[in-house]
């Protein structure tokens, strides 16, 4: 009670005062009523003010009395300055605002725990290789069977839960005309007990649910799902839908803070695992899983990892058994290495993907904001030295260090502060502006970000931080004023200004690092994007397609002659899925009967048409005929020829696919191609490829038996449109492949450059961005430097005047002006060569024919700054050459 | 340095005691009253009235409200609260036992 009005009273401070001296002076007029002299009444009193003041500190809180006062006076000091200060504060919110961004999305993608129980329990199984280029990957795919033998041993020490990749999916609620999309993921029934969740409703999967392959067809939404396509309505609960000839009984709702395991991918729909297709249940040959370890209580990982690394290498053991001799060949090329990774913030691969990528944009706008901080700071120390008197003034009159540093300090809490507010807003707008420039229409990221204690604690956790960057330098500074001194006529200035040099060598050093990286990102994407594909992107479309039921070829092509008639379409024809879609199928290849090869080959089923549709020139030979069919024939790639005919010329050659068991299939190769990219993984190299026809033969032990054509469940119409912008035509499309054959139903559109584009996202992402905060860090580093050296002029004008008057020449005076920043800005530069040299090792892995030694990459950025630098450094050394002597020493 | 106190630390005493026999008065009432009862002995130090009164206000002995006098000019008043009572009581025991311990040292020296 006593504090909060003692609280109170510092806020009304000023009232405060009028109302003692009101109590006192009525004491005075009091005792002159009474008839005392006045004169005697005041003396008797004794002093007014300092009555006040011991009455004040006996009302209030002194010290946060004086925290206001300063607070007052800092805003005052603010006030004054409003453009300097607008400048500091927006270029400091600018910087806090990235800082604020790049936390959010590492936070939400890195860090953020899963709101299960124990999440710092939770790992994850993954198998890390070394390629065939000698790099290690990871991967973290199991197959089931693997999965249920590591259950089984590590019972009582972990609890295992298998969850499959999020993938999205074709549902309906209704009649198969009203298909929608969801993401669905099949996990183990225990999951959501051995992560404490409880439902929002109904009621989640168990252990029961998991028992036989195909016996519970029940599903659970996620809260995000429930929302979002039935508005959280309970009656769903019992509602079936149809997911692949399955029909699916909703049993309950998810909690409103679980979206999954993978991270970055809101499931949508949780099934069974039993309820994946019993023989992909089976089969020990099928990775479609993630293998996430719960310990229990007090258990040890390590011990846990061992066993299991042991089980897993006798099942691998026992698998391999049943391989051909060149399979077994490459799996022991292999060598893998069983790991155990924390996965307590979920595991996907977009966490893969951009957890480099983050870190870099990171540290680069960690760099930006500690530029803008050396700025702000150098600001402070001049303006604390042209306060110098005031703060000599101040300790004369018994001010102590502690109160000039506190007043000092405020002005810091100000700017901070201020600029941490506006930051956060910006951060606001530009974290979901990121995740939407790395979304694919397809493939939409879904990060949860939300706005919570975390996000709000790093930003009072920065605001601080640079609080303390900037203001503690000087106000340690200013508080160590000596009076004596000062009053003299001013203490030694080159200890301040070579603290101000000292902190542009910093930001020069900085803002090289930031332009290294950036020119080193911006040449990657310029290389990967004019990586040649060998098609043209252009005006394609592809409509993915799925039948009801598999179809037999003849009614594909009826489809594709009716697409054909549609005004509008140039060319069509027809394949399994786009290029560079991320699928590939692949195949060995043995030549004159000799054993299969050690590297695969890429197969891909494509109509006659399709080599023209896409672009591909033939390099000789033909294309397919509609007679043609699989296998028989192929047409094969310059990869191809150099890869297996030692780079003959293919046409009239034959080879062999090794099929299932001994079973071999014979083709021709009757087409020449040039190369033309199928995979998604812009940096490697273009893979040999057979193309084959659509059609294809039942497959049969018998090399060449022609039998019936087997029945196609998937395909891809590819659609070069004759206007300029394909989508356009899409839903045209779309409708017209129903009317033409009523099974066929198209699951999804996309134009080929969209598709191409979405493989250099992360690197535009960090071009972008990069050369962004790259113009940022020039700016400020600039105009920092602008505001030392014009400062320094200011302190010097006395002495150049002098100079000038005893016959010191314009170049000497400019020479003495700059000579010192400039061999600063050399002395930052070679820092920052050194610092982005030994820095850019860590982030190779996002460089593409680039390398951080390449002269081109140092040289651009040290010119770049040098002439910021001299263009910075300009307009004082002008100032300096103007100064007229005569008025400069009258002056004094 | 403030000036010794000639009430050798009984100023928050007399001053509750006032205010519990005639409450709501104003600080120069409450000085006049503790000079006239004690037949001009006592002589409070102008000044150090006030920092004693606030200093009691924020402990909660005192409570205060501004009032407008007769004359038409504004006082501020003082009464006590029930914490001013236990206080005051405390206070007076305190003061009981130290006069009497001094009483007897003076009887018996």
């Amino acid at each position: 009670m006593s504090l909060w009005s003692r609280i109170a009273n510092v806020l009304r401070g000023d009232g405060l005062s009028r109302e003692i001296d009101e109590e006192l002076g009525s004491h005075i007029e009091e005792a002159i009523e009474r008839g005392r002299d006045p004169a005697e009444a005041r003396r008797a009193f004794g002093s007014a003010l300092q009555r006040r003041e011991e009455s004040r500190d006996i009302r209030l809180v002194p010290w946060l009395d004086s925290l206001r006062a300063d607070a007052v006076f800092g805003w005052r000091q603010i006030m004054k300055r409003k453009a300097t200060s607008a400048a500091a504060i927006l270029s400091l919110a600018l910087a806090i605002g990235s800082c604020t961004s790049a936390f959010r999305l590492i936070d939400a993608l890195l860090l953020r725990p899963l709101p299960v129980a124990n999440p710092e329990r939770l790992y994850v199984v993954a198998f890390e290789d070394r390629g065939p280029d000698g790099k290690t990957q990871v991967y973290d795919s199991c197959s089931y069977p693997m999965f249920r033998q590591m259950r089984a041993v590590a019972r009582g020490q972990a609890e295992l839960i298998a969850v499959s990749y999020a993938e999205r999916s074709d549902l309906t609620y209704g009649s198969d005309l009203e298909m929608e999309k969801a993401y669905r993921q099949f996990v183990s029934g225990w999951m959501f007990g051995a992560f404490g969740l409880r439902p929002a409703a109904g009621r989640m999967l168990t252990e029961n649910d998991d028992d036989k392959p195909g016996a519970s067809p029940y599903a659970v939404l996620s809260y995000e799902y429930w929302t979002r396509r039935f508005g959280q309505n309970r009656n769903v609960i019992g509602r079936t839908f149809q997911m692949g000839d399955t029909h699916f009984e909703i049993a309950g709702v998810a909690p409103e803070s679980f979206t999954g395991t993978e991270t970055g991918t809101v499931t949508d729909i949780f099934l069974p695992m039993a309820m994946k297709n019993p023989r992909t249940l089976a089969s020990p040959n099928n990775f479609w899983l993630r293998t996430l370890v719960q310990l229990k209580a007090g258990i040890a990982a390590e011990p846990v990892h061992q066993m299991l690394s042991a089980t897993y290498h006798a099942a691998e053991e026992e698998r391999v058994k049943s391989f051909t001799a060149i399979e077994r060949r490459r799996d022991q090329a292999r060598q893998e290495k069983f790991l155990l990774e924390p996965a307590g913030s979920g595991r996907s691969n977009l966490q893969r993907y951009y957890r480099s990528a983050l870190t870099a944009l990171g540290i680069l706008v960690a760099l930006v904001l500690l530029i803008a901080c050396a700025n702000v700071a150098n600001l402070m120390t001049a303006q604390a030295a042209a306060r110098a008197r005031e703060m000599a003034l101040r300790i004369s009159i018994g001010a102590t260090r502690w109160r000039l540093t506190q007043l000092v300090l405020m002005e810091s809490i100000w700017l901070a502060f201020i600029a941490t507010a506006i930051g956060g807003l910006f951060a606001w707008w530009a974290a979901p502006f990121i995740i939407g420039m790395i979304d694919s229409p397809d493939n939409p990221a879904r990060l949860v970000l939300p706005a919570d204690w975390r996000v709000l604690g790093f930003g009072l956790a920065l605001a601080l931080g640079v609080t303390f960057v900037l203001g503690l330098g000087p106000a340690l500074r200013a508080s160590a004023v000596r009076p004596a001194s000062v009053l003299k006529g001013g203490e030694d200035p080159h200890s301040r200004r070579r603290l101000m040099h000292a902190l542009i060598a910093v930001q020069i050093a900085f803002c090289f690092v930031v332009h290294f990286a950036a020119g080193l990102f911006s040449t990657t994407f310029d290389r990967l994007s004019h990586q040649p594909t060998g098609f043209s992107a252009g005006r394609i479309l592809n409509l993915e397609t799925l039948p009801q039921r598999p179809q037999l070829p003849v009614y594909w092509q009826q489809v594709l002659d009716h697409l054909r008639a549609v005004p509008g379409v140039e060319k069509a024809a027809l394949t399994v899925w786009p290029l560079m879609s991320g699928e590939s199928a692949v195949g060995d290849i043995s030549i004159n009967g000799g054993a299969p090869s050690e590297v695969y080959a890429d197969f891909l089923n494509v109509s006659p048409g399709w080599m023209d549709t896409m672009r591909i020139p033939f390099l000789g030979g033909r294309d397919f005929v509609a007679s043609d069919a699989n296998p028989a024939v192929a047409i094969v790639n310059q990869s191809f020829a150099k890869q297996y005919f030692d780079g003959e010329s293919p046409i009239g050659k034959w080879f062999e696919r090794a099929g299932p068991g001994d079973a071999r299939s014979r083709f021709q190769v009757v087409g020449f191609v040039r190369d033309a990219r199928s995979r998604d993984d812009m940096r490697r190299p273009i893979r040999p490829t057979a193309y084959v026809p659509f059609q294809s033969y039942v497959p049969s032990q018998s090399i060449g038996a022609k039998g019936a054509f087997m029945p196609m469940s998937r395909g891809t119409f590819v659609v070069r449109t004759s206007s300029a912008n394909p989508l356009a035509l899409a839903s045209i499309l779309r409708r017209e492949v129903p009317n033409a054959r009523a099974e066929f139903r198209v699951t999804n559109v996309r134009t080929q450059t969209e598709i191409d584009q979405a493989h250099t996202v992360r690197e535009r992402l960090l071009a972008m961005l990069g050369v962004f905060f790259a113009g940022i860090a020039l700016l400020l580093a600039g105009v920092g430097l602008y505001g030392v050296l014009d400062y320094s002029v200011l302190l010097r004008r006395k002495e150049i005047g002098i100079r000038m008057a005893i016959g010191a020449q314009a170049g000497g005076i400019a020479r003495l002006v700059a000579v010192d920043v400039l061999s600063m800005v050399a002395a930052g530069a070679l820092g920052g060569v050194v610092l982005g040299l030994a820095s850019a090792r860590y982030i190779e892995s996002l460089f593409f024919q680039v390398k951080a030694t390449d002269p081109a990459m140092l040289a651009i950025p040290s010119l770049t700054i040098v002439a910021a630098a001299l263009l910075a450094a300009l307009p004082a050394v002008i100032h300096a050459v103007r100064i007229d002597p005569v008025s400069m020493l009258r002056l004094e | 340095m403030p000036k010794p106190d000639s009430l050798q630390g009984s100023l928050d005493l007399l001053v509750l005691k006032i205010l519990s026999r005639r409450p709501r008065l104003h600080g120069y009432a409450i000085m006049s009253a503790i000079e006239g009862m004690s037949a001009e002995v006592l002589r409070v130090e102008e000044g150090s009235l006030y920092p004693a009164l606030h200093r009691m206000e924020e402990a909660g002995w005192i409570r205060a409200e501004w009032i407008v006098k007769d004359t038409g000019r504004r006082a501020r008043i003082y009464e006590l609260t029930a914490g001013g009572k236990r206080q005051l009581a405390a206070e007076e025991s305190r003061w009981e036992a130290v006069t009497s311990a001094v009483n007897r040292v003076l009887r018996m020296a």
